[in-house]
């Protein structure tokens, strides 16, 4: 099963050198480190060249704000012709947590990010709407990441 | 009417030229249309939509920022809430990713039980999608039909496992507890008079002449848009693409189940009504093929340290108390890892994503709620419609706004 998620990777690397940083493997899947720079490169790549054409997810987590880099972005990837899976990552700084839209690879990409936006505050520069999605747009702070509280910023109170 | 709508499909400078008397309704969040608290800001020119802008997050209850406050099968009550339509396919997906990270074998007898009960489930949802899409369009009485078979679904889950929209009934490395006495013919019983109900359903809507006129050619999808916006499910096998994961991503052992896919290329809303009528036969199928298979053997994974010990071995046993009250107290850890796993629930693609760090408690828990991509591709299958379709296809789409909102 790997294998055949290995050849991706290795078809990433021939293309270019650059966009493949890392590899993880685990529990029969596979996890490509890209540079952010990179990723809607190797996102057209994928789809194009390898008939990843559907985004099946795509969100975000926070390891705390002691790591460095803080966050990351996962893109899931999936093929509806060869069914394969393919975990793209990308690590984001806290000081510049800004990484490139891939609206316009995948159309579902728009929610996704607006979602990751709403709740970790990375910035998706040059998706067509990014507003907050489920939080109301005067929300204060970023809900998932690790330092923002349970219960957020406010006592509690039924007033 | 008819020619200005069709009018407006062929091309954009109808659009364009509407622009000038544009109106903005704002239909919901309390329509009873639009299933659930959405709202849809819509762009009219009489009764033409020029654009519909989705406003969600009514019922953002934080579930996501809970799982990483909660041990790991606390978590299992709460995806019942997510979509509460389908809260077997949720429990499904959350405890599979978990048993991935723990690299859990399930007994055959525990895997048989959840995909009876999988397909049980996804039968009563397509029951109330069913009922309450009738319902939208006018036809009243399949609702009171809909409502009866799943009442029927409802009992036999509650016969198992006490809840009936929020069973929490799979737990990470089996299930809470085994089948009741007499529970095979009770779903036998139901399998049997399941084929008639239909029946009644293709009788009022199928061969319905209003039906047709108020479904076919609404809300059009195609193909490689539907791929692009990533709609999966009976929306996107209503777009012709031969795709599920039941087959194609086999978990639990489907793949040793004999069942077709529906497939559609209508891409309308007619298309996937006819595709969630024809699953709800083949999910009989199914769950009738289960049934034959249902040995007697053991309903939880060997691992003590994880699974919670039988009442009767903690009265006999000294290390399954421990376990259990280790278990309880403090959890189990999760070895590290990241894994994202994915079944097919009954409105599409339920995937999870999970982050261990290595204790009881995950990292991150993110689903990828079905509802909430299906519910992004709305603008642009609406535009250009009229209005009374926008609650057509809403209700192709069967969302939930529990899931949607999370």
């Amino acid at each position: 099963m790997t294998e055949r998620l290995h050849a991706f990777v290795e078809k990433l690397r021939e293309k270019n050198r650059d966009w493949v940083t890392d590899v993880v493997e685990g529990h029969g899947e596979v996890t490509v480190f890209v540079p952010k720079e990179h990723i809607v490169d190797a996102c057209v790549f994928l789809r194009d060249e390898h008939q990843f054409d559907m985004l099946a997810d795509l969100c975000g987590g926070d390891l705390g704000p002691e790591e460095e880099p803080r966050f990351a972005v996962n893109y899931h990837l999936f093929s509806t012709t060869h069914h394969n899976r393919l975990r793209l990552k990308v690590r984001l700084s806290e000081d510049d947590p800004h990484v490139a839209t891939v609206t316009s690879v995948w159309k579902t990409a728009n929610w996704h990010e607006r979602e990751t936006y709403d709740f970790f505050g990375i910035i998706f520069d040059g998706h067509p709407d990014l507003r907050r999605i489920l939080l109301p747009s005067d929300f204060d702070g970023f809900a998932l990441r690790k330092d923002y509280p349970l219960r957020g910023y406010e006592p509690y109170s039924l007033n | 009417m008819q020619t200005v709508a069709e009018e407006s499909r062929i091309g954009e400078n109808v659009l364009d030229n509407a622009l000038e008397s544009e109106m903005t309704l704002s239909m919901g969040p309390q329509h009873p249309s639009t299933h659930g608290v959405l709202r849809l800001d819509l762009r009219l020119d009489g009764e033409l939509v020029l654009k519909a802008i989705p406003d969600i997050g009514y019922l953002h209850t934080g579930m996501e920022k809970l799982f990483e406050y909660k041990k790991y099968q606390q978590g299992i009550v709460i995806t019942d809430r997510m979509d509460y339509l389908n809260p077997l396919g949720n429990n499904l997906a959350y405890v599979m990713a978990a048993e991935k990270l723990l690299d859990l074998e399930i007994p055959e007898r525990a895997q048989v039980i959840r995909v009876l009960f999988c397909e049980l489930q996804r039968i009563a949802s397509h029951m109330v999608w069913l009922g309450t899409h009738g319902l939208d369009l006018g036809a009243m009485s399949p609702f009171f039909f809909c409502f009866r078979q799943r009442e029927k679904i409802l009992n036999l889950i509650e016969a198992a496992s006490g809840g009936r929209m929020t069973p929490s009934y799979f737990r990470i490395g089996g299930l809470m507890m085994d089948l009741p006495a007499g529970f095979a013919e009770r779903c036998k019983q139901f399998l049997d008079d399941f084929p008639e109900a239909m029946n009644t359903f293709d009788t009022l809507l199928t061969g319905n002449t209003i039906w047709h006129s108020r479904t076919q050619g609404i809300g059009i999808i195609s193909r490689e848009d539907a791929i692009s916006w990533g709609l999966t499910g009976p929306c996107l096998r209503g777009s012709g693409v031969d795709l599920d994961l039941r087959r194609d991503n086999p978990y639990s052992g489907y793949e040793t189940y004999d069942f077709e896919v529906p497939v559609e290329h209508d891409c309308d809303v007619w298309a996937r009504y006819m595709v969630r009528i024809r699953e709800c036969h083949e999910s009989a199928k199914i769950v009738r093929q289960a049934l034959e298979r249902l040995k007697p053997g053991p309903i939880k994974a060997n691992a003590p340290k994880v699974v919670l010990p039988d009442r009767d071995d903690m009265r006999k046993h000294m290390d399954s108390l421990i376990h259990h009250f280790l278990i309880v107290a403090e959890g189990f850890n999760v070895p590290k890892g990241e894994v994202y796993h994915s079944i097919e629930a009954s409105k599409g693609e339920l995937g999870v994503y999970m982050k261990s760090n290595g204790g009881p408690k995950p990292e991150r828990v993110h689903f990828r709620g079905p509802s909430f991509v299906n519910l992004s591709a709305l603008p642009d299958m609406v535009k250009g419609e009229m209005v009374a379709d926008v609650v057509a296809v809403i209700g192709s789409l069967d969302i939930v706004l529990g899931e949607i909102d999370r």
